[in-house]
């Protein structure tokens, strides 16, 4: 049976492309359906009526929502290119810092990032904190998955590459090369790779999106 | 394997910490248990093997920590192959488990933790309404699940049965409490039944704790907390 495999996603959405840069990584074909996130199809709605949400996989036919899991269910579905670990000590460690960065990463360095002034000293204390443990985690691997991309890196690309661009659009410096010499480098080694790169929101549009949202917060 | 060789640091109050307990039953592994008192200080061995968050549960096997309730569980699962399965076979199925514990985690507890800590009558009442609207998917998540068997894994517990079914001690404090019935036979008949076939369960019976001593435990708590603000 021809396997069919859909995704709804947005274009500058995270999440979104976490999904798309696991399949391309395992050579998963795929048709890719863009969200209006303002307008949200009434298909979307069908196949993810608990949070309404991208990113939103179908597999012939069958909905799987929420990142992590549709990540999990694509490294069990589609066994090229591993991108968690074997062992299952390292899977659960892998799993851990997975969760952790959507548990508080990604959400404390947007929220520093959008702070209004008084709120935004301890934002971005918060914020470093938690890049600061990430840090430590990286030590002075070459990615959080070891020599090769894995699924923490995936995870974590949110602050890689989108945090980059927000942070130079709303004048924040949470990530440094002289603050977080080993996430700096990180970010770059992660966001040059082959079909990274190609996988990624454009920069100009993803700037324009931000610069936007901080007019409008004016 | 050796007893020594598997570790749980645990507290008899925690939900979190029943999880990884309950599936170390279902798999027949023997195990050390360390009960922290956190309410009074957290011992040097949970803070050491779980900087990050210093909460329990933490699962040390063979030395190694493993961190966050439902990971343990995986965990649990994986090594231990030879019994029982914990998460399901297919993929499909797995998802399905994974995604309602991660509803339950993330969208339904919060409104628990709402009402357990909440000072006025207005605040209490609005979490009620949101833990009672948060329930009701999980009647027909049970009927997706359990395909018409006794639990959301099957025939046997599996992962989302653990991952619901912890919360049920905390679940009775709080019906006694606000006089209410959060598992209901008008909004969730299936899950009303299926707690009563959970708490029975062998792999789960004696770490269900009382009711009644919960709702000391939680008195205690509370005057802890509020001393402390």
């Amino acid at each position: 049976m021809a396997e069919e495999v859909k995704l709804f996603g947005m274009w500058g959405s995270p999440f979104s492309r976490r999904i798309e840069i696991a399949l391309k990584l395992k050579g998963v074909s795929y048709e890719y359906i863009e969200e209006d996130l303002q307008n949200k199809s009434p298909l979307l709605l069908k196949y993810n009526p608990v949070h309404k949400k991208v990113p939103v996989l179908l597999h012939n036919g069958k909905p799987i929502a929420e990142s992590i899991v549709i990540l999990e269910y694509i490294e069990e579905t589609w066994k090229t290119n591993p991108i968690w670990p074997a062992d299952p000590y390292e899977r659960a460690i892998a799993r851990f810092w997975a969760k952790f960065f959507d548990d508080k990463c990604g959400l404390a360095a947007w929220n520093a990032c959008w702070a209004e002034e008084k709120e935004k000293e301890k934002a971005m204390e918060e914020a470093s904190e938690c890049l600061k443990t990430l840090e430590g985690e990286l030590k002075d691997k070459k990615f959080f998955g070891g020599d090769k991309v894995g699924m923490v890196d995936i995870v974590a690309i949110f602050i890689a590459f989108w945090l980059r661009v927000l942070q130079e659009v709303v004048g924040a410096d949470l990530l440094t090369p002289e603050k977080f010499p080993a996430l700096f480098k990180w970010s770059e080694e992660l966001v040059g790779c082959p079909i990274i790169k190609e996988n990624l929101p454009p920069r100009d549009r993803l700037i324009i999106l931000f610069r936007a949202r901080l007019e409008s917060s004016k | 394997m050796a007893k020594s060789d598997v570790k749980l640091l645990g507290a008899w109050t925690s939900p979190f910490a029943m999880r990884p307990r309950i599936a170390l039953n279902i798999k027949s592994v023997d195990y050390e248990f360390q009960e922290e008192d956190w309410l009074v200080s957290k011992s040097e061995l949970l803070l050491k093997s779980n900087p990050v968050h210093k909460k329990v549960p933490v699962l040390i096997h063979a030395g190694n920590p493993i961190c966050e309730s439902l990971i343990i569980v995986q965990y649990i699962d994986e090594v231990w192959s030879s019994g029982p399965s914990i998460l399901p076979s297919d993929p499909y199925d797995r998802a399905t488990a994974r995604f309602w514990s991660a509803y339950i985690d993330d969208k339904w507890f919060p409104s628990m933790v709402a009402f357990l800590f909440a000072q006025e009558e207005d605040a209490k009442k609005a979490a009620i309404a949101q833990m009672e609207e948060g329930l009701v998917p999980l009647e027909e998540a049970f009927g997706k699940c359990s395909k018409g068997k006794a639990f959301f894994g099957g025939d046997r517990i599996g992962f989302l049965d653990i991952a619901f079914g912890c919360f049920l001690g905390w679940l009775r404090v709080i019906e006694k409490a606000g006089g209410i019935e959060l598992l209901n036979e008008t909004q969730t008949p299936s899950p009303l039944k299926w707690a009563e076939r959970f708490s029975s369960d062998i792999a789960v019976k004696e770490l269900l704790p009382d009711t009644d001593k919960l709702a000391e435990f939680r008195k205690k708590a509370q005057a802890k907390m509020t001393a402390n603000n």
